[in-house]
């Protein structure tokens, strides 16, 4: 059983943030928990199919994130609680939906929790959530340490019932990747009955049609629960104040930052200068609360991640109450006191206190960090990201980039984010020239492939991962095939959703509870759609490169997909299909005319130049076996032999 | 941080290594182990992209008291666990002071641009060199040598727990871990675990 709901309640655990939210829906009695995976979202959902069947839940891993808030509103519709997660990319293709949804307003408890990436750690934008609360105005809450992203979640649909809208909880990485103490609280009887009322009059969305229609009617119905969030948001224990009744600073922040403004205090001993206002909900804000301590002092600082969205806001209040409390000294994001960039931590906001409180601060001695960087200096070489040894995708791209190489005409890869996105770098030979967002690299591929009327001549090809096929390739698929682009498409198979941890995806024979549903097969869409269909194997060296550039040569569009599971997937992990071996007396090391292929250009982890040697090697505990780069090896020196595994 | 005990509050520990080395079930394991003696805690981890062969942090933050930040403000780590070589220096280099006590496995995972032969990989004894000169706390182990003869080079992060252990640096030890492994391993998996901390132990006293 989940460690989730095994303990009792008034249980002291350690969770992850995300995890704290799952606890915290389940406490609600959630009945439907739906999403996308994505870092670093995804263990809400995940955490919720491991209980779905003690909880009595209904838990998907839905096509795409709009369709996942489509599920769980359906349930809403019905009178359930439905609780939707996602990451930050994940809410902009949501975003359609979102706004009818916030104009026909909720019935059961409704939740979008969006996951943030302020630096991009695992991300390749840090576009924020937060303006999506304005934009289609919802309530937005902010958790602030772990506990609080149970409880928020646990009363954000409380609140969502009684103002009948959805509810959106934004999280960043910092808080849903990182752990700590959350006490559990009940965990509620339930029996639930899902049922759609809709014969009630055409203007009530809780007994008659759900709609966002007649406009002007159901937005000025938007901005009477906005109020009404107002008023609650003002005696919401979410919101905190520490310090001094008159501070000679005011701190206005929430989420992570306001750990790190906490620290920054610390550290810089001003807890007698400083006042921290922590807000939780975020939008609206609550006006009172915030006018009653911006009238208890002149300078503010806002700390925030990542845009200046609650300085914004803030700023917005201080100017209309600015008759009745004064004229503010802003600190904060627009006047370049933080960073207007990446994620912040502690020692950027005690920069911004140091130099507001003129309080000195040195991380170290400036004696300690000059020998730190001496000593340091040539003490630890950068690492690089790569694919895993034994990745099916360094195969793959090592035969599109040799197609690419021998087709010569200056054909490049349109690609999308998951791990192969990673073929922008030399662990991938440089072969994605560009990226943009899920199914991106297929739509700009379908626009390339109908510039030969302009005279360009350069192959394209597109690479999309396996889930991706089905969360956004098939438009871009029925666009390029309708208009006749000329487009090879790649599809990377490695069964399942990898880069986010293995989770099923509709081409698979199982749902998120392990349950056996039908899989959509990607080859017989594509052939069905009117495309040329081939299959392949990316270990297969010479048939992949083959068939890139015989595909390449042909009109219309063109569809390889290149099946082998991802080398950290359950049933490879720890197994070797190849025990490898490099015959020392077969490398001739530097000499060889290869100038060191292995390791100089395909340079999987799994192999290593031994410098004494002079040739290369197998590290055993880093090769997975897939016996790739004995392929690849002019000489014939790297052998591999079929493993035994018990 | 308890009383009588004369730990500093909070107390950092960082946990480093690359990608695929059980650094995020080595640092939840540990903090739970603390959490079971009363502790609070705090874990920021750095995964997801990082999985993919690139440097991995947990940083960990133990306080009788109350939750501190994720990231640990730089010079200020108080014990490192590294569970490959230069990634003790890349975070000395950040969070180092020269009080940190460093546990250190000696078995080297060599970056791409190593493989690759646009850098070079320090020898050891100069890291070892290095370190020594910026703190007098160093202790080294090959961990996944032990951990091979165990049968799974994966056991060197708990080898390493037992280390940390064994040092005496912390207020937990075998019974703590005992208990926690049973909510992170199959049945099947807690002897050589166990015996994976105990040898992470010896090797260290």
């Amino acid at each position: 059983m989940s460690r989730l709901i095994e303990e009792k309640e008034g249980f002291p655990a350690v969770l992850m943030g995300n995890e704290a939210i799952a606890r915290g829906a389940l406490e609600a009695g959630i009945d439907v928990a739906a999403g996308y995976p994505g870092t670093p979202s995804s263990e809400i959902v995940e955490n919720l199919s491991k209980v779905a069947k003690e909880r009595n839940l209904y838990v998907e891993w839905s096509t795409n994130e709009k369709i996942s808030l489509e599920v769980a509103a359906a349930a809403s519709f019905a009178n359930l609680r439905a609780i939707c997660a996602m990451k930050q990319n994940g809410v902009n293709v949501a975003s359609d939906f979102l706004l009818h949804l916030a104009g026909s307003g909720t019935r059961g408890g409704l939740v979008l929790v969006a996951c943030d990436d302020p630096g991009a750690l695992s991300s390749v934008n840090e576009g924020e959530s937060r303006h999506f609360a304005r934009l289609v105005e919802v309530p937005l809450l902010e958790p602030a340490d772990f506990q609080e992203a149970k409880d928020m979640t646990k009363w954000a649909f409380e609140l969502s019932e009684q103002l009948k809208t959805l509810v959106m909880i934004r999280s960043v990485t910092r808080m849903s990747h990182a752990s700590g103490n959350v006490k559990y609280g009940r965990l509620p009887e339930k029996d639930s009955r899902a049922y759609f009322k809709f014969d009630g009059p055409f203007l009530d969305s809780q007994t008659g049609p759900v709609i966002s229609f007649p406009v002007d009617y159901k937005h000025k119905i938007i901005h009477g629960k906005l109020k009404k969030a107002r008023d609650l948001f003002d005696a919401s224990p979410f919101n905190t104040y520490e310090g001094p009744e008159k501070p000679e600073l005011l701190a206005i922040t929430s989420s992570a930052c306001t750990l790190y403004t906490r620290e920054a205090i610390h550290l810089l001993g001003a807890g007698k200068r400083v006042g921290v206002l922590k807000l939780g909900t975020t939008w609206p804000l609550p006006p009172k609360l915030v006018k009653k301590h911006l009238s208890t002092t002149d300078k503010i600082l806002i700390v925030e991640e990542v845009v200046p969205f609650l300085e914004e806001t803030v700023k917005i209040l201080a100017a209309e109450e600015a008759r009745e409390i004064g004229i503010k000294t802003f600190y904060g994001k627009n006047d370049g006191t933080l960073p207007m960039t990446g994620e912040l931590n502690p020692d950027i906001v005690i920069s911004a206190f140091s130099k507001i409180l003129d309080i000195p601060y040195q991380a170290m001695t400036p004696e300690f960090e000059k020998k730190l960087e001496t000593v340091t200096a040539s003490l630890a070489p950068n690492r690089e990201l790569t694919f895993c040894p034994g990745c099916p995708h360094r195969a793959s791209f090592w035969s599109i980039h040799e197609a690419l190489q021998m087709d010569n005409r200056k054909g490049f890869v349109c690609g999308d984010i998951g791990c192969y996105g990673m073929a922008m770098f030399p662990c991938g030979f440089n072969v994605l020239k560009i990226l943009h967002a899920m199914g991106s690299g297929l739509g700009l591929a379908s626009g390339f492939g109908k510039l030969d009327a302009f005279g360009m001549d350069q192959p394209v090809l597109a690479v999309c991962g396996d889930s991706t096929f089905y969360h956004a390739i098939l438009p871009p698929l029925v666009n390029a095939i309708h208009h006749r682009a000329k487009v090879t498409l790649i599809v990377l198979d490695n069964s399942g959703t990898a880069m986010t941890g293995f989770q099923p995806h509709p081409g698979l024979t199982v749902n998120a509870v392990g349950e056996e549903v039908p899989g959509i097969d990607i080859a017989g869409v594509c052939r069905a759609m009117g495309a040329k269909v081939e299959i392949g194997d990316p270990f297969d060296q010479e048939g992949t490169r083959k068939a890139v550039n015989r595909l390449m040569e042909e009109e219309g569009v063109k569809v390889l997909i290149l099946r082998q599971s991802c080398a950290l997937s359950p049933e490879k992990k720890g197994k070797k299909k190849f025990e490898m071996r490099v015959e020392p007396t077969k490398c001739l090391g530097d000499a060889c005319s290869c100038n060191r292929l292995c390791t100089r250009v395909f340079k999987c982890p799994g192999l290593v130049w031994d410098k004494e040697q002079k040739k290369s090697r197998i590290d055993e505990v880093i090769c997975a076996g897939c016996g790739f780069c004995a392929l690849i090896c002019p000489a014939g020196a790297i052998e591999r032999e079929e493993a035994v595994n018990q | 941080m308890k009383k009588g005990s004369s730990l500093k509050d909070p107390l950092n520990i960082i946990l480093a290594g690359v990608g695929g080395q059980g650094n995020v079930m080595a640092s939840r394991v540990l903090a739970n182990m603390l959490s079971l003696k009363g502790f609070r805690i705090t874990i920021g981890e750095t995964f997801g992209m990082s999985q993919r062969g690139g440097s991995v942090m947990s940083h960990i933050r133990v306080s009788a008291t109350s939750t501190w930040s994720p990231q640990i403000p730089r010079g200020k780590a108080d014990i490192l666990i590294a569970l490959e070589p230069i990634e003790a220096v890349r975070v000395m280099r950040v969070y180092g002071n020269p009080e940190a006590k460093v546990v250190l496995n000696t078995r080297p995972i060599h970056p791409v641009g190593v493989i690759a032969g646009e850098l070079d990989y320090p020898a050891l004894e100069n890291i070892e060199k290095g370190l020594n000169s910026l703190t007098p706390h160093v202790w080294m182990l090959d961990a996944t040598e032990e951990a091979m003869k165990l049968g799974n080079p994966i056991l060197s992060n708990i080898i390493m727990i037992g280390a940390l252990c064994g040092l005496n640096l912390l207020p937990v030890g075998i019974t703590e871990f005992k208990a926690v492994i049973k909510n992170f391993f199959p049945e099947k998996h807690l002897a050589i675990n166990r015996q994976a901390f105990e040898i992470g132990k010896e090797k260290v006293t």
